[in-house]
């Protein structure tokens, strides 16, 4: 709870990490200023790319308490307006499955090794980002994950590709922490009958988890900068549920 | 990348984007999320050059009825531009 007379501050910036197969990356870290110890979160962006709404929501975390590192996952692309890198990576059929999940570990990596760190990084991420992040959490070792949204946790054989080999579904078994997962009533990528599969797998492994199908809502309600998708209503109680989920299992 | 919709063409002419004029070697064309139009998913055309760097772009987002319509206006100026072309060939 913020307290109107305590000291707050923040910092946000673009460091480098090293990341999957050695290659140097960029994070945009955003963190809360004081000794901690803090929590963290690896933030993996949407199919959009690095972009302004990713970084905003990198500092609403950092708001709440937590050091939230997001990697440029089409860093390896090339620099540019993020719209010109993401429509590179778009045009090759998008990155690596395996590239992000290396990418997401260096990233957990680099904030557990920080001295004001709590030991414990979660994992999460929207869309395109959603789906990597439960990929993540089932491949590597994490606190928490919470999937906003990933389409293509399920997938159709013939969907499977040299970037995409494993449908994420099929690794549930390994999920190695609890899981939070918010979807839209209306969306199609997943759709709610994707996320009944999902959430079968879940049971079946008797995964702990915490579906939330949100009704009036369709694929991305949290992006006020996107009036068509955002629902205001739906997103508050969304952020709620995201920080607390978080607090619960990483402080 | 979130469809799997993604088709690709190759070729020749010339754009004008921000770098100026560059050649334009291929057209990415995606059923995708969209950058700036405010759908959830849209046509989008990426007219680029390979070999000019991420800035060598032109982008298009479109509404799936109005990239029809665009798609049907280029196949009946390329009608009209081959006829125009095979009466001027015949007629010197």
């Amino acid at each position: 709870m913020a307290d109107t007379g305590s000291y707050e501050g923040m910092l946000a910036e673009v460091t480098k990490v090293p990341g999957h197969g050695g290659h140097w990356i960029s994070v945009y870290f955003a963190r809360p200023l004081g000794p901690g110890p803090f929590p963290g979160v690896v933030w993996l962006h949407h199919m959009p790319g690095w972009d302004e709404w990713t970084k905003e929501a990198c500092r609403k975390l950092a708001y709440h308490g937590f050091m939230v590192a997001a990697p440029d996952l089409y860093c390896r692309a090339g620099r540019g307006a993020p719209e010109d890198v993401a429509a590179k990576v778009r045009a090759e059929g998008g990155v690596p499955d395996a590239q992000v999940v290396g990418d997401a570990a260096a990233c957990r990596d680099f904030l557990r090794a920080l001295p004001q760190s709590n030991g414990k990084v979660g994992v999460t991420g929207t869309c395109s980002g959603g789906r990597h992040a439960y990929l993540a959490a089932c491949l590597e070792p994490f606190d928490a994950c919470v999937d906003l949204w990933g389409g293509g946790v399920v997938m159709r054989p013939e969907d499977l590709t040299e970037k995409r080999p494993v449908a994420p579904i099929d690794y549930t078994e390994r999920l190695s922490c609890p899981l939070l997962g918010l979807f839209g009533e209306e969306d199609r990528a997943p759709s709610p009958e994707q996320v009944r599969l999902h959430e079968e797998a879940l049971q079946r492994h008797g995964k702990p988890y915490e579906f939330h199908m949100y009704a009036g809502a369709g694929h991305g309600f949290f992006y006020h900068d996107r009036p068509a998708a955002y629902r205001a209503e739906q997103a508050v109680d969304g952020w709620k549920k995201v920080i607390g989920f978080f607090r619960r299992h990483l402080d | 990348m979130c469809t799997n919709i993604l088709i690709h063409t190759s070729l020749e002419g010339a754009g004008f984007g921000r770098k100026g004029w560059f050649p334009v070697t291929r057209a990415n064309v995606t059923y995708d999320h969209p950058f700036h139009v405010d759908l959830e998913h849209a046509v989008t055309v990426d007219f680029v050059d390979e070999a000019g760097g991420l800035d060598a772009r032109v982008g298009v987002e479109l509404t799936v009825a109005s990239a029809r319509a665009l798609a049907e206006a280029l196949l009946a100026a390329c009608a009209e531009a081959e006829a125009y072309e095979s009466g001027r060939t015949s007629g010197g």
